[in-house]
């Protein structure tokens, strides 16, 4: 019989520290993934950030650099800018990218920094124990929102790819979730079209993963995964936001016809 | 044609997303523990149903599960 699915090559084999039925693994399986079809994993550069993810240097088998809480695409421009010919990922969660790291990341975005960004909305800060995080949706019970979020107190979740979809330096956003086999594969997709985008040169993409928090939503995994169909698509709707490549190949087409 | 799914019982974590994947319910749960305190699952092997699609690796968050396919 013939081996046809295992551990990535670019996959350490350490057991993941992660919660069961946690998001945070199958994106860090589909970005080794890519980068062994893409055959990137010596020039790739990943930068992790604070949060769940935190120890994600412990996973993945490339260079990996630790960047201050949120700084990821600032320490990945850095990366970038000195090393162009390498492949460069910063991978960071709501709090560290929609909170305490939404100026670096938006003005990276906004300099269309050629990176990829790989950003984990699980609507709740998961490592500190589940307090609301800026993506948290209206109603959303956390430890710090026990009777649910509500607009007049706390705000409105932040949409991130809509608003970075909107920066003229953004090139490919794409929001998806690792909820089924199908939103796997999906998912995997979209990662692998940043990554190209980054190769070919055409500036910032980012990928925005719907990832479920089986232990702070208090909720079993498979629970979890069925809240992400119900409520939280809902309020993130699924799908390609910006599409530069192919914008410009439909835009080709038409000047040919 | 046939296939053949690996469970590594040291990296299972008892989520369960493997069990609602698996379109012909090879999977099922166990009372067994790991040294790490879960209780992985299973494949039940005697139908020879699994068709190794691979449905249940993708899904499982901890990469625990390898697929064969003849």
């Amino acid at each position: 019989m013939k081996k046809v699915f295992g551990r990535p090559k670019s996959m350490k084999a350490n057991i993941f520290h992660y919660c069961a039925g946690c998001g945070h693994s199958i994106a860090h399986r589909l970005i080794a993934e890519v980068i062994d079809e893409l055959d990137i994993r010596g020039i790739t550069i990943g930068v992790p950030p604070a949060g769940c993810a935190v120890l994600a240097y412990n996973y993945f088998d490339v260079d990996m650099i630790e960047a201050q809480h949120g700084r990821g695409p600032a320490m990945a421009t850095g990366i970038k800018r000195v090393l162009p010919d390498r492949i460069v990922f910063s991978y960071q969660g709501d709090g560290d990218l929609a909170a305490i790291g939404i100026a670096e990341s938006f003005h990276a975005a906004n300099r269309g920094e050629n990176i990829t960004v790989i950003f984990i909305n699980n609507a709740v800060y998961g490592m500190t124990g589940g307090q609301m995080a800026p993506t948290s949706i209206l109603g959303q019970k956390t430890t710090t929102s026990p009777t649910g979020r509500q607009s007049v107190l706390e705000g409105h979740p932040i949409r991130v790819s809509e608003i970075f979809s909107l920066l003229p330096g953004t090139t490919y956003i794409e929001r998806c979730t690792v909820n089924s086999p199908a939103s796997i594969l999906r998912t995997k997709k979209a990662i692998r079209k940043a990554f190209q985008c980054q190769i070919d040169g055409l500036g910032f993409s980012l990928i925005e993963i719907l990832s479920p928090c089986p232990t702070n939503w208090k909720m079993t995994p498979v629970d979890s995964c069925r809240w992400i169909d119900e409520a939280m698509s809902k309020e993130f709707p699924l799908g390609i936001l910006k599409d530069v490549p192919a914008e410009q190949k439909k835009g080709e087409r038409r000047h040919a016809g | 044609m046939s296939g053949h799914i690996i469970i590594d019982r040291e990296l299972c974590k008892e989520c369960h997303l493997c069990i609602q994947a698996c379109k012909k319910g090879l999977i099922i749960p166990s009372h067994e523990y790991n040294s790490r305190g879960y209780r992985p699952v299973c494949f039940k092997k005697e139908g020879k149903e699994c068709t190794g699609c691979a449905l249940c690796a993708i899904t499982c968050p901890d990469i625990a599960i390898e697929v064969y396919r003849e």
